[in-house]
């Protein structure tokens, strides 16, 4: 469903430096503009922070900052992966995801129509997530000091009982899930990119995680050893941190690894390698080897993880290191990248 | 995925890399003289395949790896202007050159824009025409058509504020070189494609001739190549030394005809700098005097740039096939993707760069 309101309307149609300056406008953009559109009765005592109540149990923290240029591309806006890439981040400590923070920063000139756009994309998402944004900030830096918006959330979460979810508790024979196809959201943009454009159906993958970990969770409860969103750097790079952080190997398959076709055209096309291409909507999951089929069967009951797939399984040789067998038969390192990927000349 | 998957049949490989080791009599030293080729070679594991029967030299045919430290230096010279926008490849950004890299001077303010194809930076010059804009035009006789393209088209369109700094070169004389190195060991080449493509393979025909030496035009894909150097073990085992195509979905004998007229038009051949190798004569191309008005050395006065290169790095004997990146006291160690000290291991196709991703726990027996 989407949120039909036009945008409340102001006297100017891009962000001053006045939006920002703590005076009336600043005012105004927060009593017509945020606190309705995102309105909860935490938000709406418009507070210098939340007054929460304390729910029982642990909770997660998390906190993650978006930057993506440009902040609208195929599949979503920068909103989108403010809401879900923070709530993944909780989902993937086990958390069921309660509150977030809102932090904006603006840069003199950016459009109030597309401030508005991704206002209502975060309190859809928000919505959705079962989340509530309960406090936030506004900053407005100078035309030229700012890529039109960054913004921030941070999140509280609860986590569920009877779960563990960390890196220490990857043991050899661990199963590893994926999701699904990989590289979506990393090519979606890169199509866009300036210089770079090429014509393509490709959306972001971007989602809210939490429904589909959570069936995995309250089914495989501690045999759920670690979680791991693959966003930035991708597959590759998660497996390598994870593999890092708990002194074991990793061995995946080549030909497991799920790459739609579209994508991995593209991926082909610009010389990059769809494991450390970022993705918005996919997950890693380390599971007990003897209950790794079953939870394969369930992820694939969820939209979300009906094209999961075991890609490998976790080994005593070669701590820290992922290596992948090729569909040849020959086996190679699959290491860190040390920047970004740069696609190849010829 | 179509027109890719066939070329990655694992029967087929499996059959092919059977068939070389019961034809090879001894381990034939093969080059392959692209860095697209090297880059298949060791990300699918096959010249370890075919240890014993045949030992793959990695020919200096990655054009990041050989741009020469003096193109770099003048590259970020013009990058540093305020009023140039300066597109490049994506892998020619971090090439160390000796204040730093593109990416560093990016850093520092200069707008630097990654581009895929120049004809992207010819229409950043239309739509900016109160900026100059630069490409890099860097590559062999493959990507010369497209560079030479975006020249005659700003020449055709008097597009004023575009201009290429160009570092063009090309693969025969290289060859040349190497078989003219007394010690040379190498019995064989592949033949890079993707240039037989635009050239055509009669400049082979030559050498082979002369050095009486097997050639095989092959492609990149994993099944090319095994069908290529399956087809040189042939030769060899039978004395012969043909050019042979095996690249025929995409190579004829006279390559593109028009590309190479497009090329003949733009450029003219040049004595070249090779980073690591030294000066090769006749193995450049560089701008007409009638298109020097897109001559960005000339608009930039950067031609009184001029470099000597550090020799802590053995990218020259590496380039040549003379030793492997593992036989580098620098490699892994002072030398590394993060801090390359020579150009090899900058381009994902560079054979240092191929060998840190997906070999160098293997060579350290982990």
């Amino acid at each position: 469903m989407r949120f039909q309101c036009p945008i409340p309307i102001q006297e100017y149609d891009t962000v001053t430096l006045a939006h920002g300056g703590g005076g009336k406008l600043t005012q105004r953009l927060i009593r017509d503009l945020f606190a309705p559109t995102l309105e909860n009765p935490f938000l709406s005592e418009l507070h210098d922070g939340a007054l929460l109540p304390a729910p029982g149990g642990r909770l997660a923290f998390s906190t993650d900052s978006f930057v993506v240029s440009p902040p609208f591309f195929p599949g979503g806006n920068i909103g989108d992966l403010a809401v879900h890439g923070t709530v993944n981040d909780l989902a993937m400590c086990g958390a069921r995801p309660l509150y977030l923070s809102l932090s904006m920063i603006l840069e003199e000139g950016f459009r109030l129509k597309d401030l508005w756009e991704i206002l209502v994309t975060i309190r859809e998402r928000a919505e959705e997530a079962g989340v509530q944004v309960v406090t936030g900030d506004t900053k407005v830096v100078e035309r030229g000091k700012g890529d039109g918006i960054f913004l921030n959330t941070t999140g509280i979460g609860i986590i569920l009982d009877d779960v563990d979810i960390r890196p220490s508790r990857i043991r050899p024979g661990d199963r590893i899930l994926l999701n699904g196809p990989i590289a979506e959201h990393g090519m979606a943009i890169l199509s866009i990119r300036e210089g770079l454009s090429f014509e393509s159906g490709l959306e972001s993958d971007t989602a809210n995680l939490w429904p589909l970990v959570q069936k995995l969770l309250e089914a495989g409860g501690r045999d759920v050893h670690a979680l791991r969103d693959a966003t930035r750097g991708g597959v590759a790079s998660a497996l390598n941190e994870l593999a890092q952080a708990s002194g074991t190997g990793v061995v995946i398959q080549e030909a497991s690894i799920p790459v739609r076709e579209d994508v991995r055209g593209a991926c082909e096309i610009l010389g990059l390698d769809p494991l450390f291409v970022a993705n918005e909507g996919r997950f890693l999951a380390f599971v007990a080897p003897e209950r790794a089929e079953e939870l394969l069967a369930l992820m694939r009951t969820h939209p979300l993880g009906s094209e999961a797939r075991i890609i490998g399984e976790v080994v005593e040789d070669h701590p820290g290191v992922v290596r992948m067998e090729t569909w040849l038969g020959g086996s190679r390192v699959v290491d860190m990248l040390s920047g970004e990927q740069l696609p190849r000349i010829c | 995925m179509k027109f890719v998957d066939e070329y990655r049949d694992p029967r087929l490989a499996r059959e092919l890399v059977a068939y070389i080791r019961h034809r090879s009599s001894r381990p034939w030293p093969i080059m392959e003289i692209c860095g697209g080729q090297t880059h298949t070679l060791i990300r699918y594991g096959i010249d370890r395949l075919l240890e014993g029967a045949v030992t793959l030299i990695h020919g200096p045919g990655c054009p990041v790896c050989v741009t020469p430290l003096e193109k770099i230096d003048r590259a970020l010279a013009i990058a540093r202007q305020e009023e140039v926008i300066f597109t490049t490849f994506g892998d020619m950004m971090r090439v160390p050159g000796t204040g730093g890299d593109l990416l560093s001077v990016k850093a520092r303010g200069a707008d630097v824009r990654m581009v895929y194809s120049p004809l992207d930076a010819l229409d950043l010059a239309r739509q900016h025409p109160d900026r100059e804009v630069v490409f890099f035009a860097v590559g062999f006789e493959t990507t010369a058509p497209a560079n030479a393209m975006a020249v005659w088209m700003a020449k055709k369109e008097d597009i004023r504020n575009f201009s290429v700094l160009v570092s063009h070169v090309l693969v025969p004389p290289a060859i040349e070189a190497l078989m003219e190195d007394p010690e040379t060991e190498i019995r064989g080449f592949i033949a890079p494609g993707h240039v037989c493509t635009v050239m055509g393979y009669t400049a082979y025909e030559e050498l082979a001739e002369r050095y009486q030496i097997p050639f095989v035009v092959a492609g990149f894909e994993p099944l090319d190549l095994l069908q290529g150097l399956a087809m040189l073990v042939d030769q060899l085992e039978e004395g012969r030394h043909e050019v042979q195509n095996q690249y025929t979905r995409s190579v004829c004998r006279e390559g593109n005809p028009h590309a190479r007229a497009l090329v003949e038009e733009v450029f003219e051949v040049t004595d070249m700098t090779w980073r690591g190798i030294g000066v090769i004569p006749a193995s450049g191309l560089r701008l007409r005097a009638s298109y020097a008005a897109w001559d960005a050395e000339q608009k930039f006065q950067v031609d009184a740039i001029h470099r000597e290169e550090s020799s802590a790095c053995i990218a020259g004997a590496i380039l040549q096939g003379k030793k492997k990146p593992v036989d580098c006291p620098a490699f892994g160690q002072l030398c590394t993707p993060e801090h390359p000290l020579g150009a090899p291991m900058v381009s994902s196709e560079g054979a240092c760069a191929a060998y840190y991703a997906f070999r160098r726990f293997q060579e350290a027996g982990a």
